[in-house]
């Protein structure tokens, strides 16, 4: 199968990935073969079985619905935001990010 | 294991462990070590001990962590660069399990970056050595801990396997190795790569060793909804009786030393009155397309949490949102990553879902089907890990699909969600080890491991 360089970069889009041109050929190339191996799957005739997500034999494992001290509490946590550069890092016990809008 | 007594100090047991992980330092084992720490935890077993206060089943003993568990010793990489070492303010529940019996971590041990890979090449840290050949791979993804026991550095390393990264590298080092029942063993505090197929388990030099960290480390976890009620714990054995063998691998793709491994096993179980019986299991065929399916939809959705905000690695060139998570996404994942988070989106995207993700999630139940029908037939099965033995390092690093086939015969447990145990079965002429895999059904653990332990070599026997 055929991947275009659209394609790669709609899927680069997708994935939050800035590529740089060397980068997106390569990953167009695996894409390809890989998909062309994965494609063999089409021959298996699946008509009418059901899919399974997960192998998890259990469903609606319940709790009280209290709330377990964590050893992760805010001030841990906001220790682990990069280091403040250029516009971005922590500010009054929060994470700043640049303007979204 | 050896427990730490008054004969032998727990300090002693972690001095020489660090000793020699500095004289393998040309492996690659290790990515850091826990020195410090690690000899200030044997110096306070070592006086609980002498105090004659009781101490715990692992007390005094070392180990190594495979680099993908949090911990607050230390810190995790993944054996990437965008973790840039997370100094993690938790404990995953296996390694807390471990601790708390007294084992001392030493240090963390090498990977495929997220556990992308079948050889410990795609790690920001470096190529890892094997053990028997250091032109070749460890295999992966849990390559350092692979190694890091073979050269018994430490009689045990945490590992994860989602597609057959405990088993592989532990056949391509000659050790023993348990990919459990999916949901036995907590994986909170672990970073996700697959959450339908990740399985927390160990590499270690003995069945009767595995069988003891199970014994400590399975059960339900209020953190993970993901456990099973405990199912291990002082249960009973049952041995078989009926050994399975699969047809459909026994195969030129398949090669020729390890085709006469299991052929010896089988020949040598016979002649101990065991019944062999022939299985027919064509869906295997697709299972490694259903798992490169399967495997990448899962990493997409869960490496999408790296967007170099909240922690970890963030790239210095970006200003606005989206060059933040552009930047830093693509600076500090590897290349496979970088492939299998492509791939997943390809697989889940509109237009494609129908025809790659949903048809997988059909096959996989065709696949749980045909293992079902299986241990109607037999008790346990017995099959080869990987196709090959250690393959040489670089050989396979450039194409990504032939680096898949070195999964073709252990994804299929985990799409399954049964367990497998490596065992070591001997060596080719050349020296490399040679392993084969135990599967059993769901929750057989317990009884696959003795059966491990019975018909795997004794490295200790082997001087190896």
């Amino acid at each position: 199968m055929e991947i275009t360089r659209e394609e790669i970069d709609h899927l680069a889009g997708l994935s939050d990935l800035s590529l740089s041109d060397k980068e997106a050929e390569s990953l167009k190339g695996d894409l390809e073969n890989i998909i062309k191996y994965i494609s063999q799957l089409n021959e298996l005739d699946t008509e009418g079985v059901e899919p399974t997500y997960q192998v998890f034999e259990m469903e609606n494992v319940w709790r009280e619905d209290d709330i377990i001290p964590q050893d992760a509490d805010r001030e841990k946590l906001l220790n682990l935001v990069p280091a403040y550069q250029g516009n971005i890092g922590t500010q009054d016990n929060q994470i700043k990010v640049p303007k979204v809008l | 294991m050896k427990i730490a007594s008054k004969e032998i100090s727990a300090v002693s047991l972690v001095q020489e462990a660090l000793d020699k992980a500095k004289k393998y330092a040309d492996y690659n084992i290790f990515i850091s070590m826990n020195e410090e720490a690690a000899l200030n935890r044997a110096k306070e077993i070592d006086a609980k001990i002498a105090k004659g206060e009781k101490v715990g089943r692992l007390a005094g003993v070392p180990y190594a962590c495979k680099d993908n568990f949090l911990s607050k010793q230390g810190a995790t990489t993944a054996a990437s660069k965008i973790l840039e070492p997370l100094k993690a303010p938790l404990d995953a529940t296996a390694i807390e399990k471990l601790e708390k019996e007294g084992a001392i971590m030493i240090g963390r041990v090498n990977l495929d970056a997220f556990a992308h890979g079948s050889s410990t090449e795609n790690s920001y840290f470096g190529v890892t050595k094997n053990s028997a050949d250091t032109t070749r791979v460890a295999g992966g993804s849990s390559g350092g801990s692979a190694v890091a026991v073979a050269l018994d550095i430490v009689p045990f390393a945490t590992g994860t396997d989602t597609g057959g990264s405990i088993r592989q590298p532990a056949s391509f080092n000659g050790i023993y190795g348990i990919k459990p029942t999916y949901g036995t063993i907590s994986r909170y505090g672990v970073v996700a790569m697959a959450s339908s197929l990740d399985c927390v388990g160990f590499l270690a030099r003995s069945a009767e060793d595995l069988d003891l960290l199970m014994e400590i480390c399975a059960g339900q976890d209020p953190k993970d909804l993901t456990t099973l009620p405990d199912y291990y714990v002082n249960r009973e054995v049952k041995e078989p009786k009926k050994i399975g063998v699969i047809k459909d691998f026994d195969s030129d793709a398949i090669d020729s030393t390890i085709r006469g491994a299991l052929k010896q096993k089988l020949d040598e179980l016979k002649s101990d009155g065991y019944e062999i019986v022939d299985l027919e299991m064509p869906i295997l065929k697709y299972a490694l397309a259903v798992y490169y399916i399967i495997c990448p939809a899962e990493v997409t959705s869960n490496l999408s949490r790296y967007d170099g905000i909240r922690y970890g690695y963030r790239s210095d060139e970006a200003k606005a949102v989206d060059e933040i998570f552009g930047k830093t996404r693509s600076d500090g994942f590897m290349p496979e990553n970088k492939r299998r988070i492509m791939v997943g989106n390809f697989v889940l995207s509109s237009g494609f879902y129908d025809a790659y993700f949903l048809k997988a999630m059909k096959a996989r139940t065709l696949i749980i089907q045909a293992f079902e029908d299986a241990f109607k037939k037999c008790d346990v099965i017995l099959a080869p890990v990987s196709p090959n033995p250690a393959f040489k390092i670089g050989e396979k690093v450039n194409d990504p699909v032939a680096m898949y086939m070195e999964d073709i015969l252990s994804v299929t447990l985990n799409l399954a969600g049964v367990p497998g145990v490596a065992i070591p079965v001997g060596k080719t002429e050349s020296g490399l080890p040679l392993g084969l895999q135990l599967i059993g059904p769901r929750r057989s653990d317990k009884s696959l491991l003795a059966f491990a332990g019975k018909i795997g070599n004794s490295l200790d026997k082997e001087g190896a």
